[in-house]
């Protein structure tokens, strides 16, 4: 969707007319440093996304792609991962001279962050780069690399000057961009924004949630604000509650080091979830200029609390083993790298309420989990009933609620759910859908979330990043549950069966209030 | 599946439609635009359909191809439909017209348009003197041509200015979307000085050539002179000179370009010739009248035809600028 860009230049460039939709915005002349260019993320989505840029043409000429780690590589060998990694996951078809361009742009330096000739030989590399290829002093620094990583590398950044641009020429510009976990609670996540913020002002700081480069979630705000269907609807007078689910059917074997001890509420409904909840709940922004959105994301976020007492609107639990897909799959404690008694949550569901006079009263129930039915991710707005049914009871036994869903992944697209006449001579209401598939047709040729949000952080168009207040205010939301969670008294944590849809506590907590969860 | 319908009517085509949604589920909601393809029958047919089953990927839509058999033969209407995998997400229809039906396409679209979506229409080698006074043309909210594709390709790109209606667009004009991307951005970049001077080399029959060149001189409103390249294909080397230096984005061999500017090492983009379905996807995605364009078809004449030999002599002098 057609976000504007801050970029605000004295000079009028005569070929550029508003009008000519055509053009695409490419990035000036820069390059990306990878911190952590082995690990999977790099090459499953980093990699493929720089090349499929490339092959829309949409990185500038002399791009350069510079990957630091401790492997003792050669520009060559490295030169020879991102080949595989093209070739394998890249969404576009392979050109042989697009890539050319795009490898005469690759370099490599070896090293440990705490290396500090390595640092240097990076700076020297980049300075290289700039005479070679002319990418013009400006350098994005991913950071591919866990959390613990980041003062280290942000301080060696600094040290060596790669951190700033040199001051003599204007315009040249140093980001970072940075993954969650954006820390595990509000005092963490404040030490971390001010590690980043002391080497890098916050304008330079692109913290990548990906869901939020997705298209269907940019479409959520198509949805709500260039129609008029849905707005007059659009609050508490008519819905009744809000879903948001995020599923994902795999266990985390392998990925011990980083989940045992964070969880599913941190991993996921700190940050995607309540992203979700804000474009979902958030009242129109004046302009879809990044100050804007993130003023009202601000807003709603800054609005937003848990729902007490947490012991009946919250759940959390923990996968036990058992068949899931015709396979049989190990309970978390099994799973290979987690401690025989692990108390981390690998569900977990909490009920949040917004304080505005659109939301007053509607319950906004969040849930997540590994292991479960299937994999989806979708928000559901379910509204309330009609006040006067003028059936009888017999007639809309089997009428649900109307139900507007977004599908987030996968299938793309937006249900509306509402009842209509059972054919025959009796007046019967039965519930049926209205199915728009953004993702039958669509996806094949939309971008990959990760291009997207590539693009943008060499653009400098920071619309689709949440900023630290977005963070920290997720922090305060969620911080009450989790300290809830941790206390000695709290229920013990219950077990659920892989492939379900999570513990009994999750329905009870739902149930509670008459409403139930809807099976995605 | 393909399900060849001899000798039909459209009420039959339609009610043959209704009863594959009913049957396989071959939807036809969700169908973005009606695309409708007009050309002679013949081999050529095929290669506008394939092109349009992939742009669908991008864009569902409904293709109607109208294949204009022999004129002499009794009218008749040979229908095919295709759905699933021989259509992309698409679905294709192909009718094929002959005798006196032949010049009354239009009567066989109408019936199978889809309610409420927009139409676009495409000639993907002869097109119409005005496409937007044809009777398919006139069905259509845009409509493409493709002015290389014809047997005079600069006589035809004169008649798309001559015929210019909101709505028209041309697949030459579409195919310079990557090179004026790169030549926009360039431009973005310091020192931020006027152009002087522009001169746009390429083939002799390359109406993208003229396009560019037009472009230059509608936006920068400076002397534009269009120099051709002999051995070469299309575009060849666009040279924009500025008072610091020159602008110079060079692609002798059709594929990969050279961008040369101030302050900036020479550096190599990949500038392949773009495909005919991509170019087909650029277009599908807008449907509002391209003013861009326009502008450009509005300057062909203000372009100065130079050849080669004089286009070289003007180097020197400029270098000493």
């Amino acid at each position: 969707m057609p976000l504007t860009f801050s970029a605000a230049e004295d000079w009028r460039n005569p070929l550029r007319d508003p009008r000519d939709k055509r053009l695409p915005r490419i990035a000036g002349p820069c390059g990306l440093v990878i911190f952590g260019v082995t690990g999977d993320l790099s090459r499953k989505k980093l990699m493929p996304a720089i090349y499929d840029l490339a092959n829309r043409g949409l990185l500038p000429p002399g791009f350069g792609l510079v990957g630091f780690a401790r492997r003792d590589w050669a520009d060559q060998d490295f030169m020879e991962v991102v080949y595989e990694a093209v070739k394998e996951h890249a969404r576009t078809p392979f050109r042989q001279s697009v890539w050319d361009r795009l490898a005469e742009g690759i370099r490599f330096v070896q090293g440990s962050f705490d290396d500090d000739a390595a640092f240097d030989s990076l700076a020297e590399t980049v300075a290289d780069l700039d005479r070679e290829r002319g990418t013009g002093g400006n350098h994005a620094f991913y950071l591919s690399v866990p959390p613990s990583a980041f003062p280290t590398v942000v301080n060696q950044l600094k040290r060596s000057g790669l951190a700033t641009p040199p001051e003599d020429v204007p315009g040249q510009w140093r980001r970072v961009v940075i993954e969650k976990p954006f820390g595990h609670d509000l005092a963490s996540a404040k030490e971390l924004n001010k590690v980043v913020n002391d080497v890098f002002p916050e304008e330079s700081v692109f913290r990548i949630d990906h869901y939020l480069g997705k298209e269907t979630v940019q479409n959520i705000l198509a949805l709500r604000f260039a129609n008029q269907l849905y707005e007059p609807i659009w609050n508490a007078n008519y819905v009744d509650h809000v879903q948001i689910t995020m599923a994902e059917d795999i266990g985390l074997g392998g990925r011990a080091g980083y989940y045992d001890g964070i969880g599913a509420a941190r991993d996921v409904i700190q940050n995607h979830l309540l992203q979700l909840l804000a474009l979902i709940a958030m009242e129109e922004p004046v302009s879809f200029r990044p100050a804007d959105l993130r003023a009202e994301k601000v807003k709603i976020l800054s609005a937003t609390r848990p729902t007490e007492p947490f012991e009946e609107t919250s759940s959390r639990g923990q996968y036990s083993g058992g068949w899931q897909g015709g396979k049989k799959v190990p309970g978390l404690l099994e799973e290979g790298g987690f401690s025989p008694d692990s108390n981390t949550e690998t569900f977990a569901a909490i009920t949040a309420e917004v304080n505005t006079r659109r939301w007053a009263g509607v319950p906004f129930y969040l849930r997540t989990g590994k292991r479960l039915g299937r994999r989806v991710t979708e928000v559901a707005v379910i509204f309330k009933r009609a006040p006067h049914l003028p059936f009888d009871d017999t007639a809309t036994e089997e009428l649900g609620q109307n139900a507007l869903v977004v599908r987030v992944q996968p299938d793309e697209g937006v249900t509306i759910r509402f009842g209509s006449k059972v054919p025959g001579n009796t007046m019967e209401v039965r519930d049926v859908t209205m199915d728009f598939g953004y993702g039958h047709a669509f996806t094949e040729s939309s971008p990959e979330a990760y291009e997207r949000l590539l693009l943008d952080v060499l653009l400098g168009e920071p619309s689709l990043f949440p900023k630290n207040d977005e963070v920290e205010l997720s922090w305060e939301i969620l911080d009450p549950v989790l300290e809830q969670w941790g206390r000695g008294d709290a229920p013990p944590l219950e077990k659920y069966k892989a492939g379900s849809w999570g513990p009994a506590s999750s329905a009870e907590m739902l149930g509670r209030t008459g409403r139930h969860w809807r099976r995605p | 599946m393909i399900i060849d319908l001899p000798s039909t009517t459209t009420s039959r085509i339609n009610s043959k439609l209704v009863h594959l949604r009913e049957e396989g589920g071959a939807v036809t909601l969700g169908r973005v635009l009606n695309l409708v393809i007009v050309t002679e029958d013949g081999e050529r047919t095929e290669e506008a359909v394939d092109a349009a089953n992939d742009a669908s990927r991008e864009h569902p839509c409904r293709v109607i191809v109208v294949a204009r058999g022999a004129r002499q033969a009794a009218p008749r209407l040979d229908a095919q439909i295709r759905v699933g995998g021989d259509a992309g997400a698409s679905e294709v229809i192909v009718l094929r017209i002959y005798g006196e039906l032949a010049e009354e396409g239009a009567s066989c679209v109408i019936p199978l348009l889809l309610p409420d979506t927009p139409v676009v229409a495409w000639w993907p080698f002869e097109a119409p003197k005005v496409p937007a006074e044809d009777p398919i043309g006139q069905l259509a909210q845009r409509r493409i041509t493709d002015a290389a594709s014809e047997q005079d390709p600069i006589k035809a790109l004169e008649q798309r200015r001559a015929g210019y209606t909101p709505g028209d667009t041309d697949l030459a004009w579409t195919r310079l979307t990557t090179w004026r991307a790169m030549l926009a951005a360039a431009l973005d970049l310091p020192p931020h000085e006027r152009v002087t001077a522009a001169r746009v080399t390429g083939a002799a029959d390359s109406p993208s050539t003229d396009l560019l060149a037009a472009w230059f001189a509608a936006y920068l409103d400076i002397e534009v002179s269009r120099a051709t390249a002999k051995f070469s294909q299309g575009m060849v080397d666009v040279h924009l000179s500025r008072p610091s230096g020159p602008v110079d984005l060079a692609r002798p061999d059709g594929k990969v370009g050279t961008l040369t500017q101030q302050g900036q090492p020479p550096r190599r983009v990949a500038l392949q010739r773009r495909e005919v379905r991509d170019c087909l996807s650029e277009e599908l995605r807008r449907l509002d009248p391209d003013e861009v364009y326009e502008e450009a078809l509005k300057a062909l004449g203000k372009i100065v035809r130079v050849d080669t030999a004089s286009a070289e002599a003007q180097e020197p002098a400029e270098a000493g600028s």
